[in-house]
């Protein structure tokens, strides 16, 4: 997928209007500046249909779902079924094929402690798929999030398992030409990102998943970055497994998703067990319920899976291709700071196989006195390491400044940062 | 005055860019020293301070690391006011310290801020909650080398004081 043109795009009425739906946006910060927020890959703003929703949903049909023969109860897992089925065909996936969670975090976590349970001997015959043995590997790369580092750290410390990782280049891309030896024979797992949130770089799904197949191994994609920004089809990409949230696509926080190929999750043992996901329970053992329900015990955050329903349906009716054109054009427009001396983009340079996130660093300037002159600005930015330490780390620095765009980010909010960023070096005299 | 033009203070600037203790200095063989890495974990910041004392006074503060204009001028700021001072009035510093970054801007009486000297200069920075950590992160590892020195008892409660929910560095010991 090479991402250089799109048809599709905004028009500037169309963007006019897509702003008009985020509240948020209208206000002023630090003494009146009209806010430029260009931290959406942290987490977006909400459309008022999202926050309709929700509201929506305790005012009219707040119930506990699955559960219950009343209209209320019926009502509530109904719009709590529609938004799996609308988040589901979001990704191109089946309703039975997404479960929710806390966020991406959880899901991943999922994933991992399924297979850590199916190690143990948990969920019989059908598990033994994903039992890893000691010596086996479980490959990441160095551009994860941690949430996609740490959890499968934790998994080969539980197993006995070797954790590998494909390196990024300079321009910061997961250099998946070497794919083929990164995962060996024994490569069990691999789990990596489809775009990182540091470098806005989109790594090549197929020639990953080509080799993961060929060895065996189980493909868990973090979709967190990509979801939000561009026409997803998992299916399509070939992962068994991946992972977003629902606060990144201008949903609310506290759900999110992961999705699995359904043969698989009907043979991963459960994690958190409970209410909700069993069939009989008796004192000395019990049963439970098919995918997804299997991995959703407990009360569940319903109106936030509604409002996350919301929130697909509202993106896919702008289209994602036009979403994806508009914020191309912005990421070659926030790829202009590399123009203003002193300033150095962590990532691809060019517009190309890349979004709209971009993270810099300022010569003789510390991340978090960019960050606070932007702010002074009403600049909001994200300033550290963006939970991607060994990222950083392959780039010999600690922290930088990250500017990222979303549907509703315009031209001109990427002007107002340019041209603040240009003052930085001169507010701490450096040259 | 702006609110950014009162956090980045011109002596603030100034210490950042030649910042007085760092790199850290060899222990004098038989001194009493203490040393404490601590990590600014939302942001990756961190530094190495090392104290060597002459019985309870602070002969020498030196430190290794790297951070932001805020988090550098603070330890240059710390290591000229507690150099030559005893142990416990050093701590007495840190709580003032750690007092005026809990001020929101408003800042401590005048006889504290005496006290503090030209530490006073950050007080802009306690009306930006998320930037007091930067502020603290030299004046934590100050009375951690204390207490790994022997010269302090090791403190009840954490370090950080409830504007500043976010500093919660590790110690070497803990590492």
């Amino acid at each position: 997928m090479t991402t250089t043109a799109h048809s599709a795009r905004l028009t500037a009425d169309e963007l006019a209007a897509v702003r008009a739906d985020f509240p948020l946006l209208e206000r002023t910060v630090r003494g009146g500046r009209p806010l430029v927020y260009l931290d959406s890959a942290a987490t977006s703003q909400k459309p008022q249909v999202v926050l309709d929703t929700e509201v929506d949903f305790y005012e009219e049909r707040n119930a506990a779902v699955h559960r219950g023969a009343h209209q209320l109860a019926e009502e509530a897992t109904e719009a709590f079924e529609d938004a799996r089925a609308d988040v589901a065909a979001f990704v191109g996936a089946r309703p039975g094929e997404i479960v929710w969670t806390s966020g991406a975090t959880a899901a991943i976590n999922l994933v991992a402690y399924g297979i850590s349970n199916a190690t143990l001997g948990r969920g019989g015959e059908a598990a033994r798929r994903f039992a890893l043995a000691p010596g086996d590997e479980i490959v990441v790369t160095e551009a994860e999030h941690h949430a996609n580092i740490v959890p499968w750290q934790e998994l080969a410390a539980r197993t006995g398992s070797v954790l590998r990782w494909f390196d990024v280049d300079d321009d910061g891309r997961v250099r998946v030409e070497d794919a083929a030896s990164v995962i060996t024979e024994r490569t069990r797992v691999v789990a990596f990102t489809h775009v990182s949130n540091v470098t806005g770089a989109i790594t090549p799904v197929e020639p990953v998943v080509a080799r993961a197949r060929e060895v065996g191994a189980l493909t868990v994609l973090d979709a967190c970055q990509s979801v939000p920004h561009l026409p997803v089809d998992l299916p399509a990409l070939g992962v068994d497994f991946a992972a977003f949230s629902a606060h990144k696509m201008l949903g609310p926080t506290g759900v999110g998703a992961l999705y699995g190929r359904r043969e698989l999750l009907e043979a991963l043992p459960p994690v958190t067990t409970g209410g909700s996901m069993i069939e009989v329970v008796t004192m000395t053992e019990s049963t439970y319920m098919a995918p997804p329900q299997r991995f959703e015990a407990g009360t569940q955050p319903v109106a936030q899976v509604v409002g996350f329903g919301a929130a697909a349906k509202y993106l896919h009716e702008l289209g994602m291709d036009a979403v994806a054109a508009h914020e191309h054009e912005l990421a070659a427009e926030l790829l202009r700071i590399g123009e203003i001396p002193g300033v150095r983009i962590i990532g691809p340079r060019e517009p190309v196989d890349r979004l709209a996130v971009v993270s810099f660093v300022v010569d003789g300037v510390h991340a978090h006195d960019v960050g606070q002159v932007l702010d002074d600005a009403g600049i909001a930015v994200r300033v550290g390491h963006h939970c991607a330490q060994p990222l950083h780390r392959r780039f010999g620095i600690a922290a930088t400044a990250r500017a990222s765009a979303s549907v509703y980010t315009t031209r001109e909010d990427v002007d107002a940062f340019r041209e603040a960023l240009a003052g930085v070096r001169a507010f701490f005299s450096v040259d | 005055m702006s609110s950014i033009e009162q956090m980045y203070q011109q002596v603030i600037l100034d210490h950042a860019k030649t910042p007085h203790g760092r790199g850290l200095v060899e222990v004098t063989d038989g001194a009493t020293s203490g040393q404490s890495h601590q990590v600014n974990p939302t942001c990756g910041d961190e530094v190495t301070l090392r104290v060597e004392l002459a019985g309870d006074t602070i002969e020498r503060v030196s430190w290794e690391g790297q951070g932001c204009s805020i988090s550098q001028a603070s330890l240059s700021v710390l290591t000229d006011l507690v150099t030559g001072r005893p142990a416990t009035e050093a701590e007495h510093l840190g709580e003032a310290f750690r007092e005026l970054m809990g001020s929101r801007g408003k800042g401590l009486d005048e006889a504290t801020e005496d006290e503090l000297g030209d530490a006073t200069v950050f007080t802009g920075v306690s009306r930006y909650p998320a930037r007091i950590k930067c502020a603290l992160l030299g004046w934590a590892a100050l009375r951690d080398s204390l207490v790994t020195s022997g010269a302090l008892a090791a403190p009840q409660t954490a370090a950080a004081p409830d504007a500043a929910p976010a500093a919660r560095a590790t110690t070497e010991e803990n590492r």
